[in-house]
């Protein structure tokens, strides 16, 4: 009895927040429940409906099958932090393209290449010194230096991730395994408009006799956006 | 708007979970979603603003409840009824209407495979003087506005240091609602942790915003 009243009262409070807020603390299996019964236009799963609208828009000419192919085929396997490892990797061995990297990055990212995507102008790099550690996020969104680093990672695009880094950075880092000392300065770059940053990392210890194709299979993605440093292979890699 | 996606400075959101060998889609139909979206794009019915704000205006519970990918979709399917390219019957049927005139693709493969990055406004335009400049103390306006903003409430009322102009750009608040592109100066300031999370923050770490005109106001501090 009471549990029915108490379904009844959650309902209501569901079909407020659909247009208010406040209903985050509904637990979700309460909300996906009763979901459907206040939008039934079109199936629930995300792979039917997302089938059904592509369909339609190809019916209706608004989009081209090969383009929507062509796009994945360049995310999935042309766009990603291999590029933003060579512009890395190229800084750590030329003083000179680090200089320029760091005053004009869409140049000098440019002068590399990123095959067939274009930089984006409002590129920024950061550079990471033993005394001061940059760290990327949009806690807005998502955005993201994704024409040298790719399509973001999960944990970027997370809500944790998102409310965490300004107010909690070292924590955030922490549980990435990168204990910085106190007297590093952490610097956040929260991407709130159209500028798009990524770290240059430190180079590693011990790395002095790599070439530049060595060195960038060392970059990370993860590096690239500060959340950890970049380290030499295990067991000391090559001397 | 006073969002749920204005999540910076939330505590409990729990950890940060990293997947090893993450694919850059986790299903083929987030990587339709994905494209769609940007194809889509290619007619100029909205622009960068106006989509980001479709996602803003999802539902908080929904928000916080669907996956990433998940919140594009449902998005993209208000955008396409509500910017007129598809009817709600349409949606619903997954069909044409009968009769309707069938477009041709604006997006097509030759051009997805040279990709240029999103448009945005020159930044260079001598012709927009900065309203304020490098090295400057300014604080950010405390204001709440009911559509799309980029100024995080966690800023609101902060007193930072300009450190960067950026130079020119749109301003989303006007150009999400194509209210006008509002152009101006775009700005890199720098707020303590201890100005904006108070005294148990560490006194050597900042968090830097970038900052329309608009969104800041001098100060004697």
């Amino acid at each position: 009895m009471a549990d029915d009243k108490t379904t009844m009262d959650r309902r209501g409070f569901l079909k407020r927040a659909a247009t208010g807020a406040m209903a985050a603390a509904v637990p979700s299996s309460v909300h996906s429940q009763h979901h459907d019964h206040d939008h039934q236009v079109v199936p629930s799963d995300p792979a039917l409906r997302t089938k059904a609208l592509e369909s339609l828009l190809v019916e209706k000419g608004l989009v081209d099958q090969a383009a929507l192919d062509a796009l994945i085929d360049t995310f999935e396997h042309k766009v990603g932090p291999r590029s933003g490892a060579k512009v890395v990797a190229r800084a750590w061995v030329d003083p000179k393209y680090k200089a320029r990297l760091l005053s004009d990055a869409a140049s000098a990212i440019a002068e590399i290449g990123l095959g067939n995507v274009a930089v984006g102008d409002h590129t920024l790099v950061l550079e990471n010194t033993p005394k001061v550690h940059n760290l990327v996020v949009c806690t807005l969104c998502s955005c993201y230096p994704w024409s040298v680093l790719g399509l973001p990672p999960m944990w970027y695009k997370s809500t944790a991730y998102r409310s965490r880094a300004v107010i909690d950075p070292r924590g955030v880092l922490r549980e990435f395994g990168l204990q910085l000392d106190e007297d590093v300065e952490v610097r956040v770059w929260d991407s709130t408009a159209e500028l798009r940053y990524f770290v240059l990392p430190e180079r590693p210890a011990g790395s002095e006799n790599m070439s530049e194709t060595e060195l960038a299979e060392l970059v990370t993605r993860d590096a690239m956006v500060g959340v950890a440093k970049v380290s030499m292979p295990a067991g000391g890699g090559k001397a | 708007m006073n969002g749920v996606h204005d999540m910076g400075g939330m505590q409990c959101m729990g950890p940060v979970h990293h997947e090893a060998n993450e694919p850059v889609f986790h299903s083929v139909w987030e990587g339709r979603v994905y494209a769609i979206n940007r194809a889509l794009g290619a007619w100029h019915k909205w622009n960068l603003d106006a989509w980001r704000y479709d996602i803003e205006l999802l539902p908080p519970p929904d928000y916080l409840r669907m996956s990433y990918y998940e919140k594009w979709l449902a998005a993209l399917e208000n955008r396409v009824v509500k910017y007129g390219m598809v009817t709600k019957e349409e949606l619903a049927s997954g069909k044409p209407a009968p009769g309707s005139a069938k477009a041709t693709p604006v997006f097509t493969e030759a051009m997805a495979r040279v990709l240029q990055p999103r448009i945005t406004a020159p930044s260079n335009d001598p012709s927009v003087a900065p309203l304020f400049q490098v090295g400057e103390r300014v604080r950010a306006r405390n204001i709440n506005p009911l559509g799309h903003t980029r100024l995080p409430r966690y800023a609101r009322g902060k007193t930072g240091k300009i450190v960067l102009d950026h130079g020119v750009f749109l301003f989303p608040d006007t150009n999400s609602q194509f209210l006008g592109e509002k152009r101006q100066h775009v700005y890199s300031v720098q707020f303590t942790a201890r100005e904006l999370w108070g005294e148990n923050a560490s006194p050597k770490d900042s968090v830097y915003l970038d900052m329309w005109d608009d969104y800041l106001e001098h100060t004697r501090s």
